[in-house]
């Protein structure tokens, strides 16, 4: 399954209620308001890496930029655009958004 | 790969609907076919042919509309959602006994029926919302 | 086969509504709900998991005089006359908020965190509100 989140971790619970509900394998898409959750050194840093290690973390290119992020992005988070956005949709046999 | 498109939000207030149409027009681009685009909640408000931002901003709905001329792609507007806030077309203005009616051309308004469709005959169902 | 069945070219897919807002406050717990009733047509296989604030949804003694709107909490009793029976509440969401199933308006199945995200592996489409 493919998760996106698109709200920022500093303001609601949608990424940790996404980690909770997400199996092992799954891919989770940082979009919008979500990519914060990509930043190094935040209070969620750890929590990311910690959902690494059981599923793959992507994160929308043109909304890390747009928040002047791009550059403290985590490492191991992949970075796409929207043609890689669908791509996932593909690759997955649902979509699920934690909004 | 066949998607369903689900637009929680208006534009402009959130960034849901850039999202969403940045996501149906790289879908269309690689040869997907898009089902329907449905807006739902305050979604609704995509399809109103009012809409004037200043000259320098994105025009959403024109930006939809657009998209939805070059793919003839099926743009819904629920019934439900539109009525509460003021979403109308000749048909329903006429019905509800209204002075006015809003929606661009490119949109259609229909029932809540065409979102549980578009999950059946889509192979995935998108939402964004807020 | 039904009218219904017809629309949708036959096919049965799992639709699971998930519902993680609490009502009133914004529109969507009334409009999913919306969506659930009139889906309910298409003779799908429809679950409702309430997790997060989606739980406040479901409780009972809502009271909506004051504010001049809707109580819509009695309709989750009606989803049975519909053929949506499964409702599934998480267990962590309750707890997190100080309530049990007592404390709910409707019959519910309560789920673990883990078991709810098994549940959703099996769905076909989630729509999320």
């Amino acid at each position: 399954m493919l998760h996106t989140v698109n709200k920022s971790p500093f303001e609601k619970n949608s990424l940790e209620t996404c980690f909770a509900h997400a199996k092992e394998g799954s891919a989770i898409l940082l979009i919008e308001d979500g990519v914060y959750a990509a930043i190094q050194g935040s209070v969620f840093s750890d929590k990311v890496k910690q959902a690494m290690s059981t599923c793959t973390v992507y994160a929308l290119e043109g909304d890390l930029k747009a928040r002047g992020v791009a550059g403290k992005v985590i490492d191991g988070i992949q970075l796409v655009d929207y043609a890689g956005f669908v791509d996932l949709a593909c690759q997955h046999d649902k979509v699920t958004a934690w909004l | 790969m066949k998607f369903a498109i689900q637009v929680n939000e208006g534009p402009y207030t959130h960034q849901a609907s850039d999202t969403a149409y940045q996501f149906t027009k790289a879908a269309l681009e690689k040869g997907h076919e898009v089902f329907r685009v449905f807006f739902y909640h305050d979604g609704v408000n995509n399809g109103t042919r009012l809409t004037t931002p200043p000259q320098d901003d994105r025009n959403v709905i024109n930006r939809w509309a657009a998209l939805a001329e070059q793919y003839n792609l099926d743009l819904v507007i629920c019934v439900a959602a539109a009525q509460r806030r003021g979403i109308a077309d000749a048909d329903e203005s006429k019905r509800n006994g209204k002075d006015a009616d809003n929606i661009h051309p490119r949109f259609r308004i229909s029932g809540l029926g065409q979102l549980i469709e578009a999950g059946i005959q889509s192979d995935r169902l998108v939402v964004f919302g807020d | 086969m039904s009218e219904e069945m017809m629309e949708g070219g036959g096919t049965i897919k799992k639709f699971c509504y998930i519902n993680r807002k609490a009502p009133y406050g914004t529109v969507y717990a009334l409009e999913s709900l919306e969506v659930v009733l009139i889906g309910a047509a298409f003779e799908q296989d429809v679950s409702l998991v309430f997790v997060d604030d989606g739980v406040f949804q479901i409780t009972k003694g809502q009271d909506t005089a004051g504010i001049e709107q809707k109580n819509f909490s009695p309709t989750y009793r009606a989803l049975e006359m519909y053929d949506v029976e499964k409702l599934y509440v998480e267990r962590e969401a309750l707890e997190a908020r100080g309530l049990s199933e007592e404390d709910l308006i409707v019959d519910v199945q309560v789920m673990s965190a883990a078991e709810i995200r098994d549940l959703l592996e099996e769905q076909d489409v989630v729509l999320s509100f």
